[in-house]
């Protein structure tokens, strides 16, 4: 995850408290939004950003699991699309997974 | 589970965009804190 997204990541985690600030992340691959979940949980598995080693445990989902919270013609219209093109039962897999392990604030 | 929450979107250039995102959260009462479109090329 990109050095500078992390740093804003763990401003606003500070500013705001973590029980209160929830990620969603867009990516189009499995493996890349897992290591975006995995670095606002458990902290950058790349040892190389400011959350190295910071354990966040923030609320992250993926947007395709969150279909049923939002209103339906928003997201048929931005989102239903990318549904079409991406391996979604993967990705959730892997986000899902992920915040299961590491994230301290999930509902 | 949004409703009244700071959210932080990570959208991606060749998944969903940070803006798609943004629109989708607001609906479900969440205030958007930080969005941005990370390109992995």
């Amino acid at each position: 995850m990109d050095l500078e997204n992390q740093r804003r990541i763990k401003e606003l985690a500070e500013k705001h408290g973590a029980e209160n600030l929830v990620v969603v992340l867009g990516g189009a691959e499995a493996e890349a939004a897992g290591l975006a979940a995995e670095t606002v949980t458990a902290g950058d598995p790349t040892y190389a950003g400011p959350l190295a080693g910071v354990q966040l445990g923030l609320g992250v989902y993926h947007i395709f699991e969150l279909k049923d919270k939002v209103d339906e013609a928003v997201y048929e219209e931005q989102v239903s699309m990318m549904e079409m093109v991406l391996d979604v039962d993967a990705i959730i897999q892997e986000v899902s997974s992920i915040r299961e392990q590491y994230s301290q604030f999930k509902d | 589970m949004l409703k009244g929450k700071k959210v932080a979107i990570l959208g991606d250039r060749d998944g969903v965009p940070g803006l798609a995102i943004e629109e989708c959260v607001k609906t479900a009462g969440a205030e958007v804190v930080f969005s941005t479109t990370e390109c992995f090329v």
